[in-house]
């Protein structure tokens, strides 16, 4: 009897990158999410981009606030350190840590209600502090683990649930990152993983603060008609403003070519981003331009989407500070206690 | 008091107008002489233009208490005249600026009114209006060199370090401090019949404030990153970290710093920057006030339930609220005992004097990481802003951080299996790991249920097992904080109770009270949770009287809550008003209470 031998199928997720990881070595604990939430198709992402960009996991602190968004960080990279902080005061504790050991990748996640209300102002300073690490702002327009509050990126007229409207104005996180001088500013939108990848690599490779914002609808307080961060709205809306393709060190370009002008970004470790405005007067490189354009979508109650804005070459936080380039947490204690002869000398001062 | 090197006189002048220059001068000639000398800045919430004063002790015994009267007054400040002269003891002085006539508040029975024209002399000897304002202080200390006999060659050697590099400022000092100076000898009975006579009392001594101490000691302890937000009286901890950083911290090959200051954008801020860096593994502190305590209650016990060390210094003032923030205060000490929602407690260490802000700043860090939990050092405004008179700081090159419980690669690889919070060796510190370690060191932190393994729970068992491990780990602290100073007197049926800067008036008035026939004891509390001989010493005398700086009595309810005391075997003393103690508030709690005493 013959035999046919069947060729050996590879599920994608047991291929390994080059440092030997599957993509599951990638993943978190089980999602305790509710099904079909934009959430979890981030995470998604962020898993499929640390796989290819060979993040050694243990070298990753994911850090949070509270939120459904903020709970996330355990579904992804079981073998990262996490922090799971206090609501809307991830920023900070993000702060102390690279300020500790700035030589990890931190990857913060975040709601809308945990970065734009009662975490708005830890928000803005890290953004002035301009503190080394990707900033994933998970945005449904309303309060998700609270049951559906609205939070303050709900747009004006954007019904609740229940039917009722919203009145106030929105706070939209990538003008504030703008009018804030913030590096690499980015929207996508959850249901996209083929713009939402590159765009959390190239967050990840940008040195100094890079927020992400991700419209992610809730479906369960907030994707319903009249919700103007549903499913339906957002694919109805999203204009995109670029297309963006990382380019990781020492790896050939893979980008399609395309009539347009690509802009080319270098990221501080040798690694690139390519972008290609689908507007033919869009510039990612200047802020004036990037404003109005998001400005505009706006007005016309579009959702601008890419890499709307990255400048590289802003000094970040240990910049700012003049510390050593050896991560804190490494300096020996020598190097740190000037010791009894020092003191003895210092005394002469107060006497 | 009132004699030889035995005394105390106070400047009340207006803020901003340089007088807290000439002050320190008079304070520092003092102690140069060799004279043990205490001084304590009383001023307002503001920059410029309200009462101020300054009160110099002398003391050749030592003491170093706020005095409990004042023998000389200089007063210089008319919108305090009425106050100020009702402060000089009777048969005291009174010096005033006689440029103009004599103010009728100023007058009273019993007392020596000496007048100077600081004003019209500085006036006449100055052009610039700056001038003249600054150097009438000089002046004032000028007179008091001639009445209390200051050495002015000590002053004028002070001068010439000070002001030796700007030849037309040192010459303005050293004209204006003559002016005093020689009017005074001219017009006045030189020197009073309390006056200075050198002693070589000071020399192991220095003169430093607690916030300088603080510092030096979290520099000393290794601390590479401090966060904080301003806020009197804690502001000038960081600035003086980061002086001394600057001095030791820069490393010699490429300039770059050896530590990282980060000015918050408010204390919760500050608390988050502190406890992501503490997680991280760097030694890691902030300083605050009571209004940044308030604010950090959150993030406090994210740090308590996540078993991370964190050291906070309060420097504490007077509250509730914005309350006096220039005024002191012992009335954080519930709210640092038990900081946070739910079942929090926590170490808090009680330094009396900047001596010990410097060792138990040292100690806190030890404390925090070794128990791997938020380390409170709870001085306060008289600590850290004024200058005392302290023994040289000392310092062992032989210690070493101690590190509490860290598993590094090597560590884990010898383990089945990590768990971050399973306590093996049954003191409640588990070992931990840091962030960048590899292998199965990883771990998630949350503030929101975990069991041992550092997973989310929301199961009773699990979730109590690691709250009972925490309260055991408060338990095992107890032994390891510092043990109450205790001093004994023959016989005492009275014991003195206290805490932190109080420690000088209360030792003082145990001196007095012993003259007056009482022998008292003094247990002096320097950490908490107490440990075993707090609770022996206050079992063992017919009154124990609890002094502490607050209205409530918070040392006391500390004692009754964690140690069971009856209510009524503490008698409280308590001193609110916002100035640091003196001995007489203790001696007359005490008389007053025990019988068969004169009060
Ligand atoms: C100090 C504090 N206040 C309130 C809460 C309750 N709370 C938990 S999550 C949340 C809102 C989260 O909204 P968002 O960040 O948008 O996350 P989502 O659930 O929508 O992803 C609130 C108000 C809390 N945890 N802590
Ligand atoms: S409530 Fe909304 S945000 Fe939260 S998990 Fe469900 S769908 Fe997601
Ligand atoms: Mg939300």
């Amino acid at each position: 009897m013959t035999s046919i031998a069947k060729p050996p199928v590879k599920h994608p997720s047991s291929r390994q990158n080059g440092i030997g990881l599957t993509l599951r070595d990638y993943e978190g604990v089980m999602s305790t999410l509710c099904a079909g939430c934009g959430h979890d198709s981030i995470t998604a992402s962020i898993v499929q981009a640390a796989w290819e960009m060979e993040l050694e996991p243990h070298r990753v602190g994911k850090m949070s606030g509270i939120g459904c968004s903020s709970k996330t960080t355990a579904y992804f990279m079981k073998q990262s350190h996490g922090f799971n902080s206090v609501h809307g005061r991830m920023p900070s504790v993000t702060s102390g840590a690279a300020a500790a050991n700035g030589g990890l990748t931190y990857i913060g996640v975040s709601g809308d209600g945990d970065s734009l209300s009662i975490g708005v102002g830890q928000l803005c300073h890290a953004i002035r502090r301009n503190v080394n690490m990707l900033y994933m702002l998970e945005n449904n327009g309303v309060y998700g683990l609270t049951k559906g509050q609205f939070s303050a990126s709900a747009d004006i007229g954007s019904t609740s649930k229940k039917g009722e409207a919203n009145e106030q104005a929105p706070i939209d996180p990538i003008l504030l990152a703008l009018s804030l001088g913030a590096t690499y500013v980015a929207r996508s939108f959850s249901g996209d993983k083929r713009q939402l990848v590159p765009i959390i690599k190239a967050g990840i490779a940008h040195k100094g603060f890079a927020l992400v914002d991700v419209i992610s609808p809730c479906v369960t307080f907030n994707d319903h008609e009249g919700s103007t961060k549903s499913y339906a709205y957002t694919r109805q809306h999203e204009v995109e403003a670029v297309e963006a393709d990382y380019v990781p060190l020492r790896r050939e370009i893979t980008m399609p070519e395309t009539k347009g002008a690509v802009t080319v970004v270098q990221m501080h470790d040798g690694s690139s981003v390519r972008l290609r405005p689908t507007a033919p007067d869009y510039d990612p490189t200047d802020r004036e331009s990037a404003y109005a354009h998001v400005r505009a979508c706006q007005a016309r109650g579009e959702i601008a989407t890419g890499l709307l804005f990255v400048s590289e070459g802003a000094r970040d936080m240990h910049e700012l500070a003049r510390t050593v380039p050896t991560p804190l947490v490494d300096v020996p204690f020598e190097a740190l206690c000037p010791g009894q002869a020092a003191l003895d000398k210092l005394m002469a001062r107060y006497r | 008091m009132s004699g030889i090197n035995d005394f105390a006189f106070k400047m009340g002048t207006v803020n901003g107008t340089g007088s807290a220059s000439a002050n320190g001068l008079l304070m520092q000639a003092i102690f140069r002489m060799g004279i043990p000398v205490t001084g304590k800045n009383i001023f307002p919430s503001n920059i410029q233009g309200l009462p101020t004063w300054y009160e110099i002790r002398v003391s050749k015994d030592g003491y170093t208490a706020r005095p409990s009267e004042v023998d000389l007054v200089v007063a210089l400040n008319p919108a305090t005249y009425a106050k100020d002269v009702a402060t000089v003891r009777p048969g005291g002085y009174l010096l005033y600026d006689s440029s103009w006539p004599l103010d009728p508040t100023l007058v009273r029975e019993g007392i020596t009114i000496l007048g100077v024209p600081f004003g019209r002399m500085c006036v006449e000897a100055f052009t610039k209006d700056r001038e003249r304002t600054l150097l009438r202080n000089i002046a004032y200390a000028g007179a008091l060199a001639a009445l209390l006999e200051i050495d002015m060659q000590v002053i004028e050697g002070m001068l010439n370090e000070k002001f030796g590099k700007k030849k037309s400022l040192l010459d303005a000092n050293h004209t204006a401090i003559r002016l005093g100076y020689d009017y005074a000898k001219a017009n006045f009975t030189c020197p009073l019949p309390f006056h200075l006579a050198p002693m070589d009392a000071t020399g192991g001594s220095i003169l430093m404030d607690g916030n300088t101490a603080c510092a030096l000691g979290a520099v000393y302890a290794g601390a590479t990153v401090g966060a904080w937000y301003p806020i009197t009286p804690a502001t000038a901890m960081m600035e003086a970290f980061k002086a001394f950083c600057e001095k030791y911290r820069v490393d010699k090959a490429t300039g770059k710093n050896n530590y990282i200051i980060l000015q918050a954008e408010d204390e919760l801020a500050a608390a988050g920057i502190v406890i992501g860096a503490a997680w991280a593994g760097a030694r890691a502190f902030t300083n605050t006030s009571g209004p940044g305590i308030s604010l950090m209650q959150e993030f406090i016990g994210l740090a308590y339930y996540t078993d991370i060390p964190a050291v906070f210094y309060d420097i504490q003032r007077c509250g509730p609220s914005t309350g006096m923030p220039t005024r002191t205060q012992q009335a954080d000490l519930l709210s640092l005992a038990y900081a946070s929602h739910g079942d929090t407690k926590h170490l808090v260490l009680f330094p009396a004097d900047p001596h010990e802000c410097f060792s138990m700043s040292v100690e806190a860090f030890d404390l925090a990481e070794r128990f791997q939990t938020p380390v409170f050092v709870a001085s306060d405004l008289d600590i850290g802003m004024n200058d005392w008179m302290i023994p040289r700081l000392e310092w062992d090159d032989a210690y070493r951080p101690d590190r509490g419980k860290v598993l590094d690669a090597a560590a884990l690889e010898k383990l089945p299996r990590f768990s971050r919070f399973l306590d093996v060796d049954g003191d409640g510190v588990a070992a931990r790991t840091l962030p960048g370690v590899g292998g199965k060191g990883a771990y998630f932190v949350r503030g929101s249920g975990h069991d041992k393994h550092a997973a989310y729970t929301e199961d009773s068992d699990a979730y109590q097992e690691v709250v009972d491990r925490l309260k055991r780990k408060f338990e095992h602290a107890a032994a390891a904080m510092p043990k109450p100073a205790i001093l004994r007197r023959k016989g005492a049926e009275v014991g003195l109770v206290t805490l932190g800067g109080c420690d000088a008036a209360v030792r003082e008035a145990a001196d007095r009270l012993q003259e007056a026939g009482i022998a008292a004891d003094v247990m002096r509390i320097r950490g908490f949770p107490f440990g075993a001989e707090v609770a022996e010493f206050l079992g063992e005398h017919e009154h124990t009287f609890v002094i502490e700086q607050n209205r409530d009595a918070q040392l006391r309810s500390l004692l009754m809550i964690e140690l069971g005391v009856p209510r009524d075997e503490l008698i409280p003393v308590l001193d609110y008003g916002g100035m640091p103690l003196t001995a007489k508030v203790v001696v007359d709690a005490v008389s007053a209470r025990v019988a068969g005493v004169p009060a």
